[in-house]
């Protein structure tokens, strides 16, 4: 499709760089108090660009732009999520973002990037995307300017994130010198027709996988995210445990039924385009990623530490079931993306909110929380069982589906190594449920929460728990929304 | 006329010099050069794909919006750089860490 027949199905995002641009001249004519108006204007334009985006279900999967990026249901589903959880994350921020105004149109730049990765189809696409939420993330991580820590986080990632994304951009250069194409259909065609040096390839598949397993943050790339977590504002800090991941996971899902395997017309078998072992790695990838996360996360003292060692194992768990290259497999990272921005973004919720009144974010002062606010240490107990997939709460169902989709698979040792997984990661999320319950800590007095914070506890807190006994909805949203564009 | 597997390993030892830089520097501004050296070396792969292919300008196209990034990448990294370096008045990465346990 040409460029002008194609903005009519690029609303949204047009209508979202639209809002961005107007959020940052509103909040140029506002008076310092006034400034927090700027969060509503983006929490609006993020709700009307949502609308947009339900309604794109109605469009036949096609190619924009010269097949610079596609619209089909995947898409849409993931240009949602990101568009969801940037919306919590903006009411997420307003308690501690009052005057700052341009980090809500930082937010939206993300969200932009994140919904452009959602619906790559070029390996130029893939780079901009990537670096357009990359870039804007940089400078979100270093939001308190003040802090050394925030400081610390940025640099980090700024310096492994630029590494990766230019050890991608040389894999897609191998890519692009074999096939002479750079629309990922086209790579699919030149791949599947001619037979091309699989040591080649796979060089180029390891690099490639270099620069989206940082994004998703995939042992080996990992080693930016403890410290990017730890230094980063709260707020911030669950804004990248959810959306840019989930766009990863787009991105990664995009490459796997492009360039790494080819998809029957039917959405159900994957059948690799070369001989290049890419499931056998991805699966020691996922093993690696999953165990390594759930060790370290054993350790931690600091509970954001020890939030971002298990968002290491969970980005392990989604690994682990898209390695098997299954229709379902990719149903289930969907709805387990959904399941997780809840129970995550609630326990990042807690966190941020209690850090004030604990003084740390040590998990030793979490020491007497049920006695102190029974509501927040309930809800924070509730999230950390549903991290580690306890029935009857929504992770179990998340983790069922991705289990379930490896066993149907047959990848019986990936799927026995992804529960004792699960067991291990038991002991640290329980350790903080101890410490709450179990325990009285010195300082007594009750801590008090405004109506605010126990609203939107409530708007994570429900979905977790109802998740738990009646999934249907989510899970025919994402088989619904199982329907690629297959060039 | 140069073949094209001269350009590839040039490009290659281009992208092994950046990636050794990244592993080797101490210096952020040292390690930001070794990312540079990574990207120019891919856009050195892609002009001399795009030159030795059936004319096809992705590839190049791919080039110029990569040294675009490059240049926006640079100007956040300073950015960032310079935030640190008037907090600590040393921008040397193996001292910055403060959150290692």
């Amino acid at each position: 499709m040409n460029n002008l027949e194609s903005l009519q199905f690029f609303i949204p995002e047009l209508f979202l760089t639209a809002g961005l641009l107007v959020t940052i001249i509103v909040e140029l004519l506002l008076k310092k108090e006034q400034k927090v108006f700027t969060a509503y204007l983006a929490a609006t334009v993020l709700l009307i660009t949502i609308f947009f985006l339900i309604r794109q279900y109605a469009i036949e999967p096609a190619a924009l732009f010269g097949g610079m990026v596609v619209i089909d249901p995947m898409a849409v589903f993931f240009k949602i999520l990101t568009a969801v959880s940037t919306l919590i994350i903006v009411f997420f921020s307003i308690p501690s973002f009052r005057v700052k105004a341009e980090y809500y149109v930082l937010l939206l730049a993300t969200t932009l990037g994140m919904m452009l990765m959602a619906q790559v189809n070029d390996l130029l696409m893939i780079i901009l995307a990537m670096e357009l939420v990359g870039l804007v993330s940089y400078v979100l991580a270093g939001y308190r300017r003040s802090d050394p820590k925030s400081g610390e986080a940025s640099l980090k990632y700024i310096l492994f994130g630029a590494a990766s994304t230019g050890i991608m951009a040389f894999g897609f250069s191998y890519i692009y010198g074999l096939t002479g194409q750079t629309n990922l259909f086209e790579i699919q065609q030149a791949l599947q027709s001619t037979q091309h040096n699989p040591v080649i390839l796979f060089v180029a598949f390891v690099l490639i996988i270099a620069g989206l397993g940082y994004k998703i943050a995939m042992v080996p790339f990992h080693f930016w995210l403890p410290d990017v977590y730890e230094g980063a504002p709260t707020p911030v800090t669950a804004f990248f445990s959810v959306g840019p991941k989930a766009a990863g996971m787009a991105v990664l899902i995009r490459f796997i039924i492009s360039i790494v395997a080819g998809v029957s017309a039917d959405g159900q078998t994957f059948t690799a385009n070369a001989p290049i072992h890419a499931q056998e790695l991805l699966a020691v990838l996922a093993v690696l990623t999953m165990t390594l996360g759930n060790l370290s996360a054993l350790q931690q003292k600091n509970i954001k530490r020890m939030m971002a060692y298990s968002s290491i194992a969970h980005a392990g768990y989604m690994l682990m079931a898209l390695a098997v290259f299954t229709s379902q497999s990719v149903e289930a990272v969907m709805f387990y993306l959904v399941v997780y921005m809840f129970m995550n973004f609630g326990a990042f919720w807690v966190i941020h909110r209690m850090t004030p009144h604990l003084g740390s974010e040590e998990i030793t002062a979490y020491t007497g929380l049920g006695y102190r606010a029974p509501l927040v240490a309930v809800a924070m107990g509730v999230f950390m069982f549903s991290l580690t997939g306890l029935p009857p709460l929504a992770g179990f169902i998340g983790k069922f589906y991705l289990f379930a989709a490896v066993i149907k698979a047959e990848w019986y040792i990936l799927a026995v190594l992804g529960v004792l997984n699960s067991v291990v990661s038991l002991y640290y999320y329980a350790y903080v449920t101890k410490v709450m319950f179990l325990n009285r800590g010195d300082d007594e007095s009750a801590v008090s929460i405004s109506s605010y914070d126990t609203a939107l506890l409530l708007v994570f807190l429900i979905p977790t728990l109802v998740l738990g006994v009646y999934w249907v909805p989510v899970i025919s949203w994402a088989t619904q929304s199982l329907h690629f564009f297959l060039g | 006329m140069i073949q094209l597997n001269t350009f590839l390993i040039i490009s290659a030892i281009v992208f092994s010099t950046g990636i050794f830089t990244i592993l080797y520097k101490k210096n952020v501004i040292g390690i930001l050069m070794g990312v540079e050296l990574i990207l120019n070396s891919v856009n050195l792969n892609f002009i001399s794909f795009a030159k030795y292919s059936d004319a096809q300008i992705n590839g190049q196209m791919i080039a110029i919006f990569i040294m675009i990034l490059a240049a926006a990448e640079a100007a956040i990294a300073l950015a960032i750089i310079l935030n640190i370096y008037r907090d600590r008045a040393m921008v040397d990465v193996t001292l910055i860490d403060e959150m290692k346990n």
